[in-house]
C-alpha cells in the first residue's frame, strides 16, 4: 500500500513497517542534492519531528518523520550519492524504514489521488 | 519537507523577464524582482557549464549609473567620487574598469561597486538592493556631479572559457579586448557598452543593451550551441567558489574593507603618503587598518566533511563549541570543487591557511580548514 503525507513523502506499506522517501514533485522543487542525513537505526521518531536533511547546491531542508515509529533500516546509498534522491526517488532514493508504533495510523494519510490534487 | 515561503509583494521585472519564463526559468523574488533562480537543468548543471564552456545571466536587476561632472571633465567626477571611495579612480585609465566600495564614516562597507572611465564621465554598476541608496548617497555628497540612474538598459553578463568566442559571432572586436576593458560596441545594431569583466571566476563579459533590443541580443547569444541560460542559484556558487564577496553576506555596514580582506582594491594613491591620500568616509581607521592590522579577517572556509555550511553557521575555535570566534557568511556546495566551500570571519591569530576551526551545524560541530581564495583558479584575460 502507497501513502503520501502533505509535506511531500511518500510511505510503501509492509505489515506495520513502511518504507519512507520524498516524493518526485518534492526532489524537483529542490533541485540537485549535494549532501543527505539520515537518522539513527534504533531512533525512535515522533510524527513531525525532523528525521533527515536533505541540501541541495541552495538550500537545506528538513525530511519529517511521518508517523510515530522506530527506524529499523536507513539507505546508506542516498548518503554516498545524493544524486539517487533525483534520479529515482520513489525507488533506490529511498530513506528510511519506520517500525510503526501504531500500525492504524497509516490509514490517515492521504493516497496517492489525493496527494495528485494536493500538489496540481 | 520544510518549505521557505515567498514574498509576493509587487515585483519589477526586467526587460528579459518573457525570456525567462519561455525557457522555463523557475523564478523567485530578488531585491525587488522577479529574477530566475535555475532554469530545467538546475544549478549543479548550469555552474558546470559556465565553467566548461559559456553561460548567460540577466543582471538587469543591478544599478547602472552615469556620474558626469557639470564642468563636463573626467577628472572632476573622478575626484568627486574619490570623495566617496577609497580607490584611485583619477588614474583610470579611458576604457578601463576598477573594482571599489562606498565607505561611510566609521569606515565600514555601504556598498560594493564597478567604476568605469568613459573618457568624459564615470559609468558605475551597484547591487540591485542597495542601488537606491547609493544614487541618493552619490547626489547629496556629488553637488558639482549630475548623478543618473539608467533605467532603461538591461545588463547581461556573458561568463566561461567560451564567452569570447560566443560574443566575437557578434562582434568581432571583443578578442583585442583584455580583463577590466571597456568598450562601446554595435551589437545588431544596438549600442551596447562592453566590459571584460564579471563575477563568476571565469572570463567573461558584462553587457549593458537598450531595453528594447536585450531579448534580440540575448537570443542571439543564446543561439550558440556553447552558451546557455543561467540563474541566480549558480552564480552565487560560481562567485562563492571565486572567491567573489556578496554584499549583504560577506561584507556590509558593519565589516571594513581591510576585515574583509579586500585592501588589495585600495591603490597607493588613496594610502598613506599618496598623491590623493585619505579623503574618503572613514579613511582615518582604514588607513589605521592598512598598517596595524585588524582583529579579524574574512578568510576561505573548507568543511572537512561532505555537509555544506551555509551563512551564519557560527565558527568555534574548538570541537565542543566552547570557544566562538565568529560566523560564517556565505557556504554552499562547490560544484567545481565537488565538495562544500564557505567564507567568513574568524580572529586574525586564527585566520591562517591550514588553521582548523568547528562550524555549528544542526548541533553539531563540523571541522572546517582555512583555505585559499580562490577556491578555483580563474580564467580572466589578463
Amino acid at each position: 500500500m502507497l501513502k503520501f503525507t502533505a509535506e511531500h513523502e511518500w510511505l510503501k506499506l509492509e505489515g506495520d513497517v513502511a518504507t519512507v522517501g520524498i516524493t518526485q514533485h518534492a526532489a524537483e522543487q529542490l533541485g540537485d542534492l549535494v549532501f543527505v542525513e539520515l537518522p539513527e537505526v534504533d531512533a525512535e521518531l515522533a510524527k513531525e519531528a525532523g528525521a533527515a536533511t536533505v541540501e541541495s547546491v541552495k538550500a537545506a531542508s528538513d525530511v519529517y518523520c511521518p508517523l510515530d515509529g522506530t527506524i529499523v533500516e536507513v539507505n546508506q546509498a542516498i548518503v554516498d550519492d545524493p544524486s539517487l534522491v533525483n534520479s529515482d526517488p520513489q525507488g533506490a532514493g529511498w530513506f528510511f524504514k519506520l517500525k510503526l508504533k501504531n500500525a492504524a495510523d497509516a490509514d490517515a494519510l492521504l493516497d496517492e489521488a489525493a496527494y495528485k490534487d494536493l500538489i496540481a | 519537507m520544510g518549505n521557505q515561503t515567498d514574498d509576493q509583494t509587487a515585483l519589477k521585472i526586467t526587460p528579459l523577464h518573457a525570456l525567462h519564463l519561455s525557457l522555463g526559468a523557475k523564478m523567485v523574488p530578488f531585491a525587488g524582482y522577479d529574477m530566475p533562480v535555475q532554469y530545467p537543468a538546475g544549478v549543479m548543471k548550469e555552474h558546470l557549464h559556465t565553467r566548461a564552456a559559456a553561460g548567460l545571466f540577466d543582471v538587469s536587476h543591478m544599478g547602472q549609473v552615469i556620474v558626469k561632472a557639470k564642468s563636463g571633465t573626467y577628472e572632476d567626477a573622478a575626484l568627486a567620487l574619490e570623495k566617496l571611495v577609497p580607490v584611485d579612480i583619477l588614474g583610470l585609465k579611458p576604457g578601463r574598469q576598477r573594482y571599489g566600495f562606498f565607505t561611510d564614516d566609521n569606515g565600514n562597507i555601504l556598498d560594493d561597486l564597478m567604476i568605469t572611465n568613459r573618457g568624459d564621465h564615470l559609468f558605475v554598476v551597484v547591487n540591485a538592493s542597495c542601488k537606491d541608496q547609493d544614487v541618493a548617497h552619490m547626489k547629496a555628497n556629488l553637488t558639482d556631479c549630475d548623478v543618473e540612474l539608467i533605467e532603461d538598459r538591461a545588463l547581461v553578463a556573458l561568463q566561461g572559457p567560451r564567452a569570447e568566442e560566443v560574443l566575437a559571432a557578434l562582434w568581432p572586436d571583443v578578442t583585442d579586448m583584455k580583463f577590466m576593458d571597456v568598450r562601446d560596441a554595435l551589437l545588431h545594431d544596438a549600442p551596447c557598452i562592453i566590459s571584460r569583466s564579471g563575477y563568476s571566476g571565469e572570463d567573461g563579459f558584462e553587457i549593458s543593451i537598450p531595453a528594447g533590443q536585450a531579448e534580440l541580443i540575448s537570443k542571439a547569444l543564446l543561439e550558440d550551441s556553447h552558451c546557455e541560460p543561467i540563474g541566480l542559484g549558480a552564480r552565487d556558487s560560481l562567485r562563492l567558489e571565486a572567491g567573489l564577496c556578496l554584499y549583504g553576506n560577506d561584507i556590509d555596514t558593519t565589516t571594513s574593507p581591510i576585515e574583509a580582506s579586500l585592501e588589495w582594491a585600495i591603490q597607493k594613491a588613496r594610502k598613506d603618503g599618496g598623491d590623493r591620500e585619505g579623503g574618503f568616509p572613514g579613511a582615518s581607521r582604514i588607513l589605521g587598518e592598512l598598517k596595524n592590522g585588524t582583529a579579524r579577517r574574512r578568510v576561505g572556509l573548507r568543511p572537512e566533511g561532505k555537509a555544506p555550511v551555509r551563512s551564519h553557521a557560527k565558527l568555534f575555535a574548538d570541537v565542543e563549541g566552547k570557544t566562538e570566534l565568529g560566523e560564517v557568511t556565505s557556504g554552499t556546495f562547490g560544484p567545481t570543487v565537488e565538495g562544500p566551500v564557505a567564507m567568513g570571519y574568524l580572529p586574525t591569530a586564527h585566520a591562517v591557511i591550514g588553521n582548523q576551526v568547528f562550524a555549528e551545524v544542526r548541533g553539531k560541530y563540523l571541522p572546517m580548514t582555512v583555505a585559499r581564495l580562490p577556491f578555483i583558479t580563474p580564467t580572466y584575460k589578463r
